[in-house]
């Protein structure tokens, strides 16, 4: 299926800034002639300004969908591009990965081990503002950039001195989501970033993930297994098994009435009022 | 009414630290009947874990433990070594939520399933494996024969999690203490496992002191729900899910995105320590 197709008309007439088509990602298996295709085909575009979750189980694939999109993978087979530029045959430079990671920052899912314990947390924003803006700022400036980030993430002057493991899961994953839009990327990937989380927390960050698309032109890649939080979140879905994209359209409409069965299968595994657990069918082995 | 299975009254657990104490439970007090399922739900730091530790004296030593916890008419803080080895070996079982953590790498599943049986029970070996093959199957896994000759890094989350569950089983307990049992499995798998324990529960009439995050998960599972935040219980009972009273159950409750409906922002808790402090003082 194939996401172009589903997208509304207010779209007509923008450019996607990503657009992945029929990408595939090949591992070598425990033998030779045994090779694990972790994606097959995957194709979607994601536009300026609009939040699109990648959803599925842990080894449909979904993020090494992401990884090759910042470069930590390489692309096996197809095609990927930013803003035009194509990413399928890996960086060639430093240079040139600086521009890849202008482009596409990346917030994971444990902010336990995703920031340097060493480093005060304004060194960790201000080293990404460093690298990203141009010559000729002062430190002074960069400095004030950093606290300015870390402001708007809801962290005040005061964390900029302390350390990591000062702070709470949830003003960690504040520190990743700042350190993210210091470089000002187009895109942000988001994998798992709030599944870690306490539903408290979860509600928190959730919140500012839709107050910086307030304030600022960025879309979000968001790849998570919680369709409830997909569904507060995104504006349109694709759903990945084994690799594949087995179902794409607008979250509310495929949420609200999913046809595919694995969609709706992953829908009515969800706990919410009046839900019951049931079991799968007999495990495959 | 009967004796409780288990009973907790007033447990506090106090760590003494260099500038003084820091309580950490304050007063717990609940009932698991026997073949009764208790939800314990609450966000991380809150206290649940800790309380899972008490019930089985798992804690470090460096806690001041008071009040009472008594398993079947007897304290289990008063117990000598004997009986509590005992009593956490056939009384108690207990599900966790990394279950890579606790299977040793470089045993093979049959191993694992059958080594308390053998040396703990003095049941036969051969016994030992049918009984776990039968328990496989019961819980879900297919080809239990070959699955015992696997060991633990050629199984997936999931079907591991089924292996503990059926470990815990095959001891027959009667109380099982499952602690986050699927927080790190797929919303199916987990879907999938609850019902497995579930049923299986059901079946064997036995207890389940179920300790989530997730209010909706413990609702669906359990017959009573207890809420904790900062060490104490808020609520509990049959009612906190469908109505409840406590101003941090009913703002946890609304703070959880749902798949029906998108909000414009999400409520954020405002229940803090302080509120907490000011609620307490007003009803003491």
């Amino acid at each position: 299926m194939n996401g172009a197709e589903l997208i509304g008309t207010e779209r007509i007439g923008t450019e996607p800034i990503v657009v992945a088509n029929r990408l595939r990602k090949v591992f070598p298996g425990p033998t030779k002639d045994d090779p694990v295709i972790a994606v097959d085909e995957v194709s979607f575009e994601l536009y300026p300004n609009e939040c699109l979750a990648i959803v599925g189980e842990s080894g449909s694939g979904k993020t090494t969908v992401a990884r090759m999109l910042v470069g930590l993978e390489t692309v096996t087979e197809g095609e990927l591009t930013v803003r035009g530029d194509s990413r399928t045959k890996g960086v060639k430079n430093l240079a040139d990965r600086r521009r890849w990671a202008r482009e596409v920052q990346y917030v994971f899912q444990d902010p336990y081990s995703s920031l340097n314990g060493r480093q005060r947390i304004g060194d960790i924003v201000g080293t990404s503002v460093g690298l990203h803006v141009g010559a000729g700022v002062t430190r002074r400036e960069v400095q004030d950039r950093a606290l300015g980030i870390l402001d708007s993430v809801g962290l005040g002057q005061s964390f900029a001195e302390k350390y990591p493991h000062q702070l709470s899961g949830g003003q960690r994953q504040r520190v990743a989501i700042a350190r993210a839009l210091a470089a000002d990327p187009a895109v942000i990937v988001l994998d798992e970033a709030v599944a870690a989380l306490d539903v408290s927390i979860q509600a928190q960050i959730l919140n500012l993930l839709s107050d910086i698309r307030a304030e600022r032109d960025v879309s979000y890649l968001f790849i998570s297994h919680d369709l409830a939080v997909v569904n507060q979140i995104s504006e349109r879905m694709i759903v990945m098994e084994q690799g594949r994209v087995v179902d794409a359209g607008v979250t509310a409409e495929l949420l609200a009435d999913p046809q595919h069965p694995y969609t709706r299968s992953l829908r009515a595994a969800v706990p919410r009022p009046g839900w019951k657990p049931v079991r799968r069918e007999r495990l495959a082995s | 009414m009967t004796e409780p299975l288990l009973m907790l009254d007033d447990v506090r657990a106090t760590l003494r630290l260099r500038g003084g104490h820091q309580t950490l439970l304050d007063g717990v007090s609940f009932e698991i009947h026997a073949g009764e399922a208790l939800g314990l739900v609450g966000e991380s730091g809150s206290g649940k874990s800790l309380t899972t530790r008490a019930i089985t004296r798992m804690l470090d030593p460096a806690f001041r433990v008071s009040g009472e916890i008594a398993f079947d008419g007897t304290s289990v803080l008063a117990m000598n070594q004997a009986a509590l080895r005992r009593y956490r070996s056939t009384d108690v079982g207990m599900i966790f939520q990394d279950p890579r953590a606790h299977v040793n790498p470089v045993h093979r599943v049959g191993d694992f399933l059958t080594e308390a049986l053998v040396r703990e029970r003095g049941v036969d070996r051969r016994e030992a494996e049918r009984r776990a093959v039968v328990l496989l199957d019961e819980v879900g896994v297919r080809n239990p024969e070959q699955r015992l000759r696997q060991y633990p890094h050629e199984l997936s989350g999931g079907l591991l999690q089924r292996v503990m569950i059926a470990s815990v089983l095959l001891a027959e307990p009667k109380l099982i203490l499952a602690d986050e049992p699927t927080t790190a499995l797929d919303v199916t798998a987990q879907s999938d496992v609850m019902a497995i324990l579930d049923e299986q529960r059901r079946a064997r009439g036995l207890a389940l002191l179920f300790i989530t995050h997730d209010l909706e998960l413990a609702a669906a599972c359990c017959d009573r729900l207890a809420v904790m935040y900062a060490g104490e219980i808020v609520e509990q009972g049959a009612h906190v899910y469908h109505a409840p009273t406590h101003p941090y159950t009913v703002e946890l409750l609304g703070a959880r995105p749902s798949i029906d409906q998108r909000v414009d922002r999400l409520p954020v808790l405002r229940y803090d320590r302080e509120t907490h402090e000011l609620l307490k003082a007003e009803a003491s």
